[in-house]
């Protein structure tokens, strides 16, 4: 069947049964790789994305929810070249150990500073909550995410770091 | 000259009836005792206040999540209004620093405070005075030994003329069955102290009993299912939906660990009673569990020959099940459909392999699919299971960003039909739009209740 989903600003139409996973397409059809495979079953977070907004898990929604919704992947918030201000925080702190969690943690992130620029540890540790990091940088991703606010702040930027990609 | 006389007797009326309600709701103060906060108790005595305090959930109503443990101040909605909890720490000034223990043993068994006035059933004093003196005992060494917090609740928000306190006088004549229990000597041991524990402090009945137009529980119906917190109290005599029966050991099993592989994990309201039974030994946890199923008795052949079968299918390992988020084609069935939403989105966990509590559980054994009202089911779709803070904890995503309200009763809808001989549900539409707007209010809190759990807002303390 064909769907046609609109990512990072670009409209796609692909083939696919329903039912299949935002997950798979991503990856699988449209080479967007930095949402993560973990567990399949929305329990750790690693495939993230954000739809009209909201952090959702990729590998729990079907395609067919997704038409006319604007999905957001970890590849929309920056580049190698140019990375946005969530992607040069967590450089800068070194956020990542294996990186596996980190485009799930980011854009759980991206979804909570489209609402709040400035959250409290609090606020940050409730929207992370479904993300799990099994190398442990819990302590550096809270840093990450406060500088990341920072950085919005000082580009003015408070509304959305998300770029146009291909 | 007749007139006169009428008036005269409709005076003197007025004025018995005055005298009648007097005494009927007259009570008296008992004085404040400076010393009171300062007394010393023994350990033994302070830590079977600890237990008991857990049996009654005193937390969950007296504290609000991320405050200070016992300080009050938690709004509980009632149909009559919003009621304030109080402060229950030993604060003089705005708790109950003041109390003796004849006070506080008033409390629980009269619904009076210490000034004389008469409580709101809200504080289920219904079920307290069943409690024995010993145990109200310790339970004021475990109030009076908590730190001192100063906090004054807000004004109750109710409807004249519920301000008016003397009137619960009259509640109370209608609907107050004072003292404890009677012993029944046809009954074991286990079921005379399960129904201690169940009936008294536990107050099972509180949520699971439904209440007559008064706010009284019916008695008749007694634990017929309620409501509590915006979630559904199910149905826990012979009016269990369970497809399969509770029996003693599953229902012990369960208040013990919080799940139970025929049932699932508790939630909403009951997880933190499950997360507090934790603090009880093993013996009450069975003889609660032994008198809540001599409630319910012991099912119909029917259920009990579909609940063999259920039991053949699902107990110990699972049958190699088909569904994972990889393999559910839906082609066959139209895309948008509610079978096309549940295969997509729910068969992956609840037909997969994962076992209780961490796999999502499979609908041929939920009650929530059978119960005649859907709220839980509602809810849990719309807002998930949130994860515990820090723990190992079962999980659900939430789907209120990805459903509208449509296809969340469409899917529902399909799993009512699929999983349940039940009638279909009315009015699922409007009831999710109403959850998901919070028109109906519903209490969102992680399965173990972690939030309120005592040693997360201080219990421990003092
Ligand atoms: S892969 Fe989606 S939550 Fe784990
Ligand atoms: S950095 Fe390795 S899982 Fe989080």
């Amino acid at each position: 069947m064909s769907i046609s989903l609109t990512v990072n600003g670009s409209p796609h139409q692909i083939d696919a049964d329903p039912s299949t996973p935002l997950l798979y397409v991503l990856r699988d059809d449209l080479a967007l790789n930095g949402a993560k495979y973990g567990c399949g079953l929305g329990q750790c977070g690693s495939c993230t994305v954000v739809v009209d907004g909201e952090a959702v898990l990729s590998c729990m929604v079907p395609v067919m929810l997704l038409e006319g919704r604007e999905i957001t992947t970890i590849e929309g918030l920056g580049t190698i070249d140019d990375p946005g201000p969530l992607q040069q925080a967590f450089i800068e702190l070194q956020a990542a150990q294996c990186g596996y969690c980190i485009p799930g943690m980011m854009m759980s992130a991206h979804a909570l500073l489209r609402r709040n620029a400035q959250p409290s540890d609090e606020d940050i540790r409730e929207a992370l909550a479904t993300n799990l990091c099994r190398c442990g940088t819990h302590m550096r991703i809270l840093a990450a995410i406060r500088r990341a606010g920072e950085l919005m702040k000082a580009a003015s930027l408070p509304e959305s770091d998300e770029r146009r990609a291909g | 000259m007749r007139a006169l006389r009428a008036a005269i007797v409709f005076i003197a009326a007025v004025f018995v009836a005055a005298g009648v309600f007097f005494l009927l709701a007259w009570r008296s103060e008992i004085p404040e005792d400076a010393a009171a906060a300062q007394a010393s108790f023994a350990p033994d005595l302070v830590a079977k206040g600890a237990q008991l305090a857990a049996l009654g959930n005193c937390i969950a109503c007296h504290t609000v999540p991320g405050k200070p443990a016992f300080s009050g101040g938690l709004a509980v909605p009632t149909p009559f209004g919003t009621i304030y909890s109080t402060n229950i720490t030993p604060d003089r000034e705005t708790g109950i620093g003041g109390w003796n223990e004849a006070a506080f043993q008033r409390a629980m068994n009269e619904g009076v405070d210490r000034n004389g006035s008469h409580l709101y059933p809200a504080f289920p004093y219904d079920h307290f005075t069943r409690v024995s003196e010993e145990d109200n005992r310790a339970l004021y060494a475990f109030l009076m030994t908590r730190a001192a917090v100063k906090a004054e609740a807000p004004e109750n928000d109710l409807q004249f003329p519920l301000t008016f306190r003397p009137l619960l006088a009259c509640w109370k004549l209608l609907f107050f069955d004072r003292g404890e229990l009677e012993p029944d000597s046809g009954q074991s041991e286990a079921w005379t102290r399960g129904r201690y524990l169940a009936e008294g402090l536990g107050h099972c009945g509180a949520c699971h009993t439904p209440r007559n137009a008064f706010g009284a529980e019916d008695r008749d119906r007694n634990f017929g299912g309620g409501e509590a917190e915006g979630w559904q109290a199910y149905a826990i005599n012979k009016d269990s939906k369970a497809p399969i029966p509770w029996d003693e050991q599953s229902l012990a099993f369960y208040l013990r660990n919080g799940w139970h592989e025929f049932h699932g994990v508790s939630r909403g309201p009951m997880a933190e009673v499950t997360g507090n039974l934790s603090a009880l030994p093993d013996s009450d946890i069975m003889a609660i569990a032994t008198y809540v199923t001599s409630i319910m008795g012991d099912p119909t052949p029917e259920r009990g020959e579909r609940a063999a079968q259920l039991r053949e299918q699902f107990e110990g390992d699972r049958l190699e099940q088909t569904a994972d988020s990889q393999s559910s084609l839906v082609s066959a069935s139209g895309a948008g459909s509610g079978e096309a939403i549940y295969i997509a989105a729910c068969a992956s966990c609840h037909e997969g392999r994962q076992r209780q509590p961490f796999g999502g559980l499979n609908f041929e054994l939920s009650t929530a699919v059978n119960a005649p009202n859907p709220q839980n089911i509602v809810n849990i779709v719309l807002f998930g299971l949130p994860p515990a803070d820090g723990e190992a904890s079962a999980v659900m995503p939430a789907f209120r960003h990805l459903l509208n309200d449509q296809q969340v009763a469409d899917v529902l809808a399909y799993m009512r039909e699929r999983f349940s001989e039940e009638p279909a549900w009315a009015g699922l539409v409007e009831l999710v739009a109403n959850t998901r707007s919070g028109a109906h209010k519903v209490t969102i809190r992680p399965s173990d209740g972690i939030e309120r759990a005592p040693h997360n807002v201080g219990a421990e303390e003092g």
